[in-house]
């Protein structure tokens, strides 16, 4: 069952870029999203035997962040399709962006990538060996630096560098990290540890401490600069917002998640080694770092995608902080990473659309997307809702769960400036998705001299329904968790060192 | 019986430095494909200039004749001070690094002045130079020198030198001395006006270091100035060979027969090096003397690990 | 073996200090294969007798795609990108040397403070393979060109790997063989993106990437 998991898109990534027809490369990838969430579901009935000596296992944390991918996937593969069919409608010179017209990558690289893509990170998702996490944190790097680069633009271009080289870089120093374990693991005296979680843990008391200590702080930094945390985040803005909207729902959906899990599984190794106050001031300190960061570049922020990518870098902040404080906030962070993904993917989705009617990234120049396409306008208000923590969305559970964690903890301070960090951000959000969406659409009166948007066109079927779909699971999320779904979370904060 | 070896040592060098230049221009008049001058040409030229007279420009006050006469005391002093491989410097004391770079400072200093007094810009031009570039070369002269005293812990060259043994070399100092020795033949070539930092042929005004500041000597006072470089090239070249050379046999003549004939490969290596390298410019001149600086200070850390 | 070990890590830090002063491309990108090479050798001398077969291929495997695949590449990036093989430093290179100096007492400091068993290899491997990391980053740092940057990351890899040699860390060959994978597509990818960022920009000095911002 794993190896399906591993093996589906990969083969389907490897075929695309053979394939030389647009429809059947459609079609594969469709039919690979589909698989990979059947088998997902399947390892929700019954859990699959660890494989490969171990390395590779399905453990809660693993199926909870799989399912967030696989789900994302779908959705991005099903818009993705649409859009990709209307790129290679548009001839290249023809409609021109607000600056140079760009030609797109092949749209093979495009597919293939992708799909290979969701396997380096399923890969990610179940490897129980710290090595082959790495490798595979690694090939998510590699593998994501095209998708930045689709439309062959001087700015993705400057976007997909600085993403290539800040995320290497950071990864080296995770590989560092790794070796750091290693020693940890020989000081103790005993016959080879091997580096998978289960060993560690189980030989947690042999590990030598101050080792440990500084792999976990060359983890945070190296994988927490491909999580965004701040102030490592530098890169996060420029290639979530250059990217494809399809390409930047995964980014901030899929992808950081799983560098998440990684500074998750460390943390929890710590925490069996009764290390655990150190990993968590360390949290704490980044996660606030990182809401106060994101909270500055919000407000007056003049491009959308690149609103949505600071977002991003706040919510992360915010998993840091809940997984720092631990308890009921473990809890709440664990679902506050499945909200959060649902919602980021639909409001990039849907940030999506409102590009291509209007052909630009500006908050200014954007007004009236009710007006201009209501569909997609009444998702971006949801969206906006959802991710600044209204009720009845899940972030708002998830957010709330993670503040009475915090006051449980006994750390008031710290909640105070988690909440006035959200507030900030609140009011930067509103400011901007309310004036995107009301008001009148550039060149209708009284402005008539401004370029019009494009005539309002049908909202097609394939750019609405996973946007509507992943508002639909966070607004079902936020009334009501189902039962296995919280039992998952329940274990997966257990087994990731909370108590 | 160290006494009678060093005042032989001192007595070879006054009589044998000039062929040290003499070696020099064989060997790159051989690599060139002519004969070249022959090895005592330095000799013959020494003795043509004692005999001539001397102009001295109005311009001048007295520095221009103390140029001269203190430069060759000073590195005379120096030759006391500097032993050659297990042949220690005649007035050997703890400290006497320190004396003989200054000396060489010293020298530098009165060679500028002279420069200075003749009023004439192509001698400022020179002596602006040699300032600057003898300021980037000593710290890693001085470095280099106490990175080869620390293993030993005597401060004195002729003790430091002593100490350079085989055995030492091939012990866990030696890859640091190894540095030191390169350190030290980049100072040997730039203090000594060889290529790639100065060009000892040339008299092109966008050149010229050394040659710039003794434009304006004549007579015996270039005879001194040519036979005090030549001594400073044996002086240096001995820092150098007592590194390279690491032969300490205990009998003194073997030391000494070993050294001087070091010196003369020193000077042959001296002149294949002219003859394949090309100057550098001026522009990166401080940047190769900050490298020796570097491979000083990385061998002074390596080698104070250590102990 | 000892004094073999030492002049081969004293032959490391003066390629580093080499990468840092040098001001040619091509010059770096050999350095930067000369410390593959040089690592290759260690990895050979830190084991413990009998070696068998399994070493030397890895270290030759090694060799051949950091030392001759990888540089290959980067000098086919900077011919094709046809820009002027000059580095142009944003630190200095006079000021770049005297800071990898001290990079180099911090490493030496930090490597005499690691708590270290007695069976752990030289804490002079330890300092250098530290050093080579802070060159690195510091080359990354203080380079503009594109192709600089990517010789920093390729000497921080050669530093990480030292760092693993020197615990003689007994990871799988899958990890291992993993490690240069992703080295070797790193570059490459890195590559193109250089070859791209010269067509578009005409240059790939990264100082100038600079129209995202906020």
């Amino acid at each position: 069952m794993i190896w399906a998991l591993l093996l589906i898109p990969t083969l389907a990534g490897l075929a695309a870029f053979g394939l030389r027809r647009n429809g059947p490369r459609r079609a594969l990838l469709l039919a690979s999203a589909a698989a990979h969430l059947a088998a997902v579901v399947a390892c929700w009935r019954d859990a699959p035997p660890p494989i490969a000596d171990g390395w590779i296992a399905v453990d809660p944390a693993s199926l909870l962040f799989l399912s967030i991918t696989s789900a994302l996937f779908l959705a991005a593969a099903v818009y993705g399709v649409g859009y990709l069919a209307q790129e290679s409608h548009v001839a290249p010179g023809g409609e021109d962006d607000e600056e140079l017209p760009f030609q797109n990558f092949p749209e093979a690289v495009f597919t293939g990538c992708l799909l290979l893509f969701l396997a380096t990170m399923s890969l990610v998702a179940v490897s129980q060996h710290l090595g082959l996490m790495w490798v595979g944190v690694e090939a998510t790097t590699l593998v994501s630096a095209p998708l930045i680069y689709f439309h062959r633009h001087h700015r993705s271009l400057e976007a997909t560098w600085k993403y290539l080289l800040i995320c290497s870089v950071g990864i080296a120093l995770a590989l560092l990290g790794n070796f750091f374990v290693a020693v940890a693991a020989r000081s103790g005296g005993q016959t080879a540890i091997h580096l998978t979680i289960a060993d560690l843990t189980a030989h947690a008391d042999s590990l030598n401490p101050r080792w440990l200590q500084a792999a976990f702080l060359f983890f945070l930094v190296g994988y927490g600069t491909k999580m965004g945390l701040a102030p490592l985040h530098t890169w996060l803005p420029d290639a979530h917002s250059e990217a494809p909207s399809v390409v930047s729902a995964l980014l901030s959906g899929a992808l950081l998640n799983c560098a998440f899990l990684t500074i998750l599984r460390t943390h929890g190794l710590l925490a069996a080694a009764g290390l655990a106050d150190f990993s968590s001031d360390l949290l704490i300190g980044f996660g606030l770092l990182s809401m106060a960061v994101a909270a500055v570049f919000i407000v007056g922020q003049a491009d959308f995608k690149r609103m949505l990518a600071y977002s991003s870098v706040e919510h992360m902040g915010i998993l840091s902080l809940g997984i720092g404080v631990g308890g009921a906030a473990a809890f709440g962070a664990m679902l506050h990473a499945v909200n959060h993904s649902l919602t980021k993917a639909m409001l990039f989705l849907a940030a999506g659309n409102i590009l291509a009617l209007y052909r630009t990234k500006s908050t200014v120049r954007v007004r009236g997307v009710l007006r201009c396409s209501p569909i997609t306008g009444v998702l971006w208000m949801a969206g906006f809702l959802a991710i600044v923590g209204s009720p009845p969305f899940g972030l708002f559970l998830s957010e709330l769960t993670i503040l009475k964690g915090m006051f449980d903890a006994g750390r008031p301070w710290v909640a105070a400036a988690y909440v006035t960090a959200l507030a900030v951000v609140f009011v930067g959000m509103a400011a901007i998705c309310l004036r995107m969406s009301y008001g009148l659409p550039p060149g209708a009166a009284p402005n008539p001299d401004e370029p019009a948007v494009r005539s309002t066109r049908r909202e097609p079927f394939w750019a609405i329904a996973p946007i509507a779909s992943l508002g639909a699971l966070v607004f079902l999320l936020g009334v009501y968790v189902p039962p296995p779904l919280a039992d998952l979370l329940h274990r997966a904060a257990v087994a990731l060192g909370a108590n | 019986m160290a006494v009678l070896a060093s005042i032989v040592h001192v007595v070879l060098a006054l009589a044998l430095a000039p062929l040290l230049p003499g070696i020099i221009n064989r060997v790159k008049a051989w690599v060139a494909g002519r004969r070249g001058s022959p090895l005592l040409q330095a000799y013959r030229d020494l003795w043509k200039l004692l005999q001539r007279g001397t102009v001295y420009s109005r311009t001048t006050t007295g520095l221009i004749v103390v140029g001269p006469v203190v430069g060759l005391a000073c590195v005379v002093a120096a030759l006391l001070i500097v032993p050659l491989g297990g042949v220690p410097g005649l007035m050997a004391f703890s400290g006497d690094f320190l004396l003989m770079a200054y000396l060489f400072g010293l020298m530098r200093f009165v060679t500028i002045l002279a420069a200075l007094d003749t009023g004439s810009s192509f001698e400022g031009m020179g002596a602006s130079r040699e300032a600057f570039f003898s300021a980037l070369a000593e710290p890693a002269l001085l470095l280099g020198l106490a990175a080869l005293s620390v293993p030993s812990g005597q401060f004195s060259l002729s003790a430091a030198y002593a100490s350079v043994t085989w055995a030492a070399m091939t012990s866990t100092v030696g890859p640091a001395w190894l540095l030191v020795a390169a350190a030290l033949i980049i100072v040997f070539l730039a203090e000594n006006a060889r290529i790639p930092v100065d060009d000892p042929n040339t008299h092109l005004e966008l050149t010229m270091i050394h040659e710039a500041m003794v434009l304006d000597h004549g007579g015996p006072d270039l005879a001194m100035i040519q036979y005090a470089a030549s001594l400073k090239l044996w002086t240096l070249g001995a820092l150098v060979v007592g590194l390279l050379v690491p032969v300490r046999s205990g009998w003194w003549c073997v030391d000494l027969a070993v050294g001087v004939a070091g010196l003369f490969a020193l000077a042959a290596m001296v002149g294949v090096i002219e003859s394949t390298i090309a100057r550098l410019r001026l522009v990166r001149v401080p940047q190769f003397l900050v490298a020796a600086s570097v491979l000083s200070i990385l061998a002074l850390v390596l080698v104070t690990r250590q102990s | 073996m000892n004094l073999w070990l030492e002049l081969i890590l004293v032959s490391l830090i003066l390629a580093n200090l080499h990468l840092l002063g040098s001001s040619r491309i091509n010059a770096c990108i050999r350095t930067v294969a000369l410390q593959a090479v040089l690592l290759s050798v260690v990895s050979l001398l830190v084991q413990p007798h009998p070696i068998g077969l399994r070493l030397p291929l890895l270290a030759a495997a090694s060799m051949a795609i950091k030392a001759g695949l990888l540089p290959w590449l980067l000098r086919r990036a900077v011919r094709e990108a046809g820009v002027q093989t000059e580095v142009e430093p944003i630190v200095g290179f006079t000021t770049s040397l005297l800071l990898g100096l001290g990079l180099l007492g911090v490493a030496l400091h930090v490597a005499d403070r690691l708590p270290m068993a007695d069976a752990d290899g030289a804490r002079f491997l330890v300092a250098t393979a530290l050093f080579t990391v802070l060159i690195g980053l510091l080359l990354i740092v203080g380079r503009r060109k594109a192709v600089m940057q990517t010789v920093g990351y390729l000497a921080m890899e050669n530093g990480i790997y030292a760092f693993g040699l020197a615990f003689a860390v007994q990871e799988p060959l899958l990890v291992e063989m993993g490690v240069l994978l992703d080295v070797f597509v790193a570059v490459f990818v890195m590559g193109i993106a250089i070859h791209h960022i010269s067509r578009e920009f005409d240059h790939i000095d990264t100082d100038r990437l600079s129209a995202l911002k906020d």
